[in-house]
């Protein structure tokens, strides 16, 4: 194997992994604001203890998408050397805003989030998790930014001093507000809310069909179904403004998740599919025109096909860009059927006795997950060959000095690490949530402890 | 070119990106010493004192490194992308180590048992002292200088070459800095027994931390013109070593007369001083190369264009105060001595 592939496969897998932690962070940090805000507006006890396990179970992927985040940035500079001298000028100024913006202020108020209950009044310490909250909001902002930049570049030139060739920016908004840059963004906020209210309901679910921590695990519920709910209709929408937004800038990309292949002709959309890329043929479940229809509400206006370009400026894994995009948006289907089936039986009054509903929403926490993965791999591959759209080759994007033996090592480094990292996140996440939101030592014993503790080293 | 308070842009970058990195090394410089340190304490409760002292606060250092890199990207892509590329391995090791380190710190607590304890305490400790280390040996290379080519690219070999004696020694160094600085810190935020035996630790910290910058400096004077020429051409600048000097000095005394927050605040000068005649020794090159010297990377060919830097300058300007605000905030609701609570690792 080359270098490159080496490093695609690097990069794609650090930045996934990374990736299974800041949805979960972002979306649990909206509904701990929700559920402390509940607090402080009822002054219930029940919702500060549910608070409480959550920044718990928040503080474990929270610290593990830091850890991986960090990895992300130096890749950059290791991996993709000429990458990082051709956007730099550009891609920099989102990079350092999100730095400055966005993880100062997560990490700033974390720790009084995670360490702070006993020592800043209540409502101190909400504004500490609304901070972290908005920092993670940022972080996506910048960061989904930057990329959008490489899908849909906006707001440069390409100057040519010496011996490179590089963008330079000329318009900061433009570049903030490129063509796909908000689109994206609401998509993957959508995505990562979706992500932390299936969690929130899975677990609780499954505290409901073993009937512990009955009432708060209803509350509990009910608050995320809500933001579950909201969100999933709200994918459908964001889904669909991107693949407009696709359509006009990206029209290789857009024909590859639909296996279009003539260069203009009514385009069909497909519900399942397999892509025969030799034979240009899709086989599959579709609506005759639909995708022309979704983009122009007329099911014979021709759409670009993957054709109309040169051979190699198009995509080249269809099947897998085109299976990767329709996992997601079944699964987005699947989520919108499922939330209002749980809206339904709640207004019925039936959804905390029959199990089997409880059973879906306890195993449904994956199809969020699955969807965020697929979402992006599906986004990144279909942008290839370029890593720059239009402007530059990923062949050409490597660190020219980097051997091959040198990206092997950190590849299997990586990989053992994350594996042992992630067989350690589960376990503890399965611990926390089996030990539940109640301590096992009575309140008053617990503080009697600490204050001991306190007398102790106080002297 | 372009002025602001009398700086060309790229100077002025030097300088933004020169503070967050001495920001940086004070800052998580403390919580790596400490965290070299770790082992030395036997007894469990001290060294969940010793987690807990950094416990609110490592996270947050942390983000210094995240927005240097993210300056050095945005102001200086080629020197980033150079760096980076050419010092690979070290690279990659460092950010194992910081995931050892994180996760360490994050699991010790969740578990009673004796052997997963000690298992994180020292997985954490080793990484704590091989991210010191590390940053050293990078650093080190820097000052030495690589085999850069006229492209920008690096054009050494091996896997190792990273590792050699310089760097080696700078490396060290910085470990015996850091170890000293965290010694100081924990001396602030603790009390009783496991204090006394951090006011022995200290000591010994510091005469490892002056042999082997005495044995560093000695080798820069006699093998590394390029650095040492600064100083024979102005001879003004030997006042920067003097005033590290001079501010190593005074920590014992201070240290002795129980005056930690000042202590800490002489090491940190020391370690600012210590940068700032890295600084002077570098600029305005940002990085030798030791195949030509007209292929240095500098901060004029090595910079992003005016628009980007000025852009830039703005969003410092606008973050840079929100950042110090939440700091003083947080570094104030957890000031004072260690207190163990439930919600404590
Ligand atoms: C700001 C930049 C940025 C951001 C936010 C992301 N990526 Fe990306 N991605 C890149 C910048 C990038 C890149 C540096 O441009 C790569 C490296 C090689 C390439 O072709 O593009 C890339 C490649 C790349 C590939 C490999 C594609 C291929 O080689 O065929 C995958 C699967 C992903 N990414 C997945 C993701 C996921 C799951 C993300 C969600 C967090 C994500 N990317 C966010
Ligand atoms: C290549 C792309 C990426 C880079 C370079 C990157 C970089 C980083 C870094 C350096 C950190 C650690 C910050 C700290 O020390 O506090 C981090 C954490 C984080 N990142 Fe990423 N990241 C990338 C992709 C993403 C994406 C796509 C998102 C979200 C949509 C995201 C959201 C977050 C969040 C919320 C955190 C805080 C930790 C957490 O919540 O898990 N990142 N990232
Ligand atoms: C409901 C139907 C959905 C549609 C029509 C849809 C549509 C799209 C489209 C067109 C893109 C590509 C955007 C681009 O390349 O610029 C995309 C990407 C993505 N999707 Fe979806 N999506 C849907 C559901 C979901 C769901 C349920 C999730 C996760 C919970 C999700 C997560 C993502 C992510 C993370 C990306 C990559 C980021 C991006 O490019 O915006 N999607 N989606």
């Amino acid at each position: 194997m080359d270098v490159e592939i080496l490093s695609r496969i690097q990069f794609a897998f650090t930045i996934a992994f990374h990736y299974i932690y800041p949805p979960l962070s972002i979306g649990l940090g909206l509904l701990m604001v929700i559920m402390e805000s509940q607090y402080i507006r009822t002054g219930k006890k029940e919702y500060e203890t549910l608070a409480k396990f959550w920044t718990k179970i928040f503080g474990l992927t929270f610290g593990v998408g830091v850890a991986t985040g960090i990895v992300m940035e130096f890749e950059f500079g290791t991996n993709w050397a000429t990458y990082s001298r051709f956007v730099g000028d550009v891609f920099g100024s989102a990079l350092a805003a999100e730095g400055i913006f966005a993880f100062a202020l997560e990490s700033g108020f974390l720790g009084i989030l995670l360490f702070g209950w006993n020592r800043v009044k209540p409502w101190v310490h909400l504004v500490s998790t609304v901070g972290v909250f908005a920092g993670s909001m940022f972080s996506a902002i910048w960061i989904v930014v930057a990329n959008s930049w490489q899908q849909t570049p906006a707001g440069y030139h390409i100057v040519s001093t010496g011996i490179e060739t590089r963008a330079e920016i000329t318009d900061f908004w433009a570049m903030v507000f490129n063509p796909s840059s908000m689109d994206r963004l609401m998509h993957v906020w959508f995505g990562a809310f979706i992500a932390g209210a299936f969690l929130v309901m899975s677990v609780h679910a499954y505290y409901l069909l073993t009937n512990r921590h009955v009432e708060i695990s209803k509350k509990a519920f009910k608050l995320a179904l809500v933001v579950a709910t909201v969100f999933s209709i709200g994918q459908l929408v964001s889904g669909h403004h991107s693949a407009n937004g696709v359509a006009e800038n990206q029209p290789a990309k857009l024909a590859a998740f639909e296996g279009h292949f003539e260069a203009e002709a009514p385009a069909d959309m497909y519900i399942l599919g397999w892509v025969d890329k030799e034979e240009q043929k899709v086989t599959g479940l579709k609506m005759k025109g639909g995708l022309s229809f979704l983009l122009h509400y007329d099911f014979d206006t021709p759409v670009t096909g993957l054709n109309a370009f040169p051979e190699d400026e198009r995509p080249p894994a269809v099947n897998a860009v085109f299976q990767f995009y329709h996992i997601m948006v079944t699964i987005g289907m699947l989520l919108i059927a499922l939330t209002l089936l749980g809206c339904f039986m709640w207004w019925r009054g039936k959804l905390f006795n029959r199990p089997w509903i409880l059973w879906i929403f306890t195993i449904a926490v994956l199809l969020p997950q699955i969807s965020n993965q697929l979402g992006w791999f599906a986004a990144e591959m279909g942008r290839q060959p370029w890593v720059v759209y239009g402007l530059l080759r990923t062949t050409d994007a490597l660190s020219v000095s980097v051997s091959e033996n040198q990206v092997l090592f950190s590849l299997i480094l990586f990989f053992v690490i994350y594996s042992i990292l992630f067989l350690l996140f589960l376990y503890l996440l399965d611990k926390k949530i089996r030990h539940g939101p109640y301590s096992e030592i009575p309140d008053e014993g617990r503080s009697l402890q600490s204050d001991m503790a306190d007398v102790v080293s106080r002297k | 070119m372009e002025k602001f308070l009398g700086f060309d842009y790229p100077t002025l970058w030097f300088l933004v990106i020169g503070g967050l990195f001495t920001g940086y090394a004070i800052l998580d410089g403390f919580d790596f010493g400490a965290g070299a340190w770790h082992l030395f304490f036997k007894k469990e409760r001290n060294r969940r004192i010793a987690l807990n002292a950094i416990g609110p606060v490592w996270d947050g250092n942390e983000v210094w490194l995240v927005i240097g890199g993210g300056a050095l990207f945005a102001g200086f892509p080629v020197m980033y992308a150079s760096l980076f590329s050419a010092m690979y391995i070290p690279f990659i090791l460092f950010l194992v180590f910081i995931i050892f380190r994180a996760v360490s710190i994050e699991f010790r607590s969740k578990e009673e048992m004796n052997w997963w304890r000690k298992m994180w305490d020292i997985s954490y400790s080793i990484s704590s002292t091989m991210l010191a280390f590390l940053l050293g040996v990078v650093l080190g290379n820097v000052l030495q200088g690589i085999s850069i080519g006229e492209d920008f690219q690096y054009h050494g070999d091996g896997f190792f070459e990273f590792l050699n004696p310089y760097a080696l020694m700078v490396g060290i160094t910085t470990l015996a800095l850091f170890m000293t600085h965290g010694a100081i810190y924990l001396l602030m935020k603790t009390e009783g027994r496991m204090y006394e035996k951090l006011t022995a630790l200290l000591r010994n910290g510091m005469i490892f931390f002056i042999v082997s910058f005495s044995i560093t400096t000695l080798y820069t004077l006699l093998y590394i013109p390029h650095l040492s020429d600064t100083f024979k051409s102005e001879k003004l600048y030997f006042i920067i070593p003097l005033l590290a000097f001079l501010s190593i000095a005074n920590i014992p005394r201070l240290v002795s007369k129980k005056k930690y927050r000042m202590a800490f605040i002489f090491s940190s000068l020391t370690m600012s001083f210590l940068l700032i005649l890295v600084a002077v020794e570098l600029f305005p090159t940002l990085l030798y190369s030791t195949i030509d010297p007209s292929f240095d990377i500098t901060i004029y060919n090595a910079a992003s264009s005016e628009k980007a830097l000025s852009i830039m300058l703005t969003i410092a300007a606008i973050g840079t105060p929100l950042v110090l605000i939440y700091t003083i905030f947080v570094y104030s609701t957890f000031k004072g001595k260690v207190q163990l609570d439930d919600t404590s690792y």
